[in-house]
């Protein structure tokens, strides 16, 4: 019951782009329990709203590409994907 | 084979990963930085790569190729890091018992890597630089 009081601390790997908006490949984020791939978006695009201009951002979980209903959990692995140019 | 190296790709070991005595092709494709885009000098790249993802989406890739088509091998290396124009970033080398299936799967293994795998560049030009395909202003077309 305890953990329902609390926020979770998850962190954020960043590439490319979006690397260079959060000024840094890492950030640890404060989101309530339950919260889903979409809530962690909405987090973001409100502080950092250069997000919202890219043609996409896709969320991976544990290395793969998450829906936007996933629930994250605070010992998953997370990472945010700007749009892709490899080749 | 997946591989992704900061070093300077060996082609040739990629093209050995897929040989077999069975194959009548191995299709070899060999991405290179292109000294223009939009019209401006490139001065060098920069490769950027998720590599743990990277390497999950290329083997997706494969299997999906592998499918597809009856190949023998496949294989994939890309560089990340800083690149110069002339320089290779990518080597793709698929084994078939005939050259149309080595051909077919070696393009869509390409197409499919450039659409969903979590590597990124940016272009340094003289007098800037620039994440390609990051925002919709930009043109895909130069990937």
């Amino acid at each position: 019951m305890k953990n329902y009081l609390y926020p979770m601390k998850c962190r954020i790997k960043a590439f490319g782009i979006t690397r260079e908006i959060l000024n840094g490949n890492e950030l640890v984020i404060e989101l309530p329990q339950g919260a889903t791939v979409a809530d962690l978006k909405r987090e973001l695009f409100g502080r950092y709203p250069r997000l919202t201009r890219l043609s996409s951002l896709f969320v991976a979980v544990n290395t793969e590409y998450a829906p936007e209903d996933q629930r994250l959990t605070e010992d998953c692995e997370i990472a945010l994907i700007p749009p892709v140019s490899g080749g | 084979m997946i591989k992704i190296t900061e070093k300077p790709i060996d082609i040739q070991k990629v093209i050995d990963a897929t040989s077999s005595l069975g194959a009548g092709a191995i299709n070899v494709f060999v991405g290179t930085v292109r000294n223009t885009a939009h019209g401006k000098n490139v001065v060098w790249l920069e490769y950027e790569a998720y590599e743990g993802m990277a390497v999950a989406e290329i083997r997706k890739i494969m299997d999906e190729a592998h499918s597809r088509w009856p190949l023998l091998g496949a294989a994939v290396c890309h560089r990340v890091g800083t690149l110069k124009p002339g320089e290779a970033s990518i080597a793709i080398a698929v084994s078939a018992p005939h050259r149309k299936e080595s051909f077919e799967a070696c393009e869509f293994i390409l197409n499919q890597i450039k659409t969903k795998v979590p590597i990124w560049k940016k272009e340094i030009f003289e007098d800037g630089e620039e994440w390609i395909s990051a925002h919709p202003t930009t043109s895909g077309s130069y990937n």
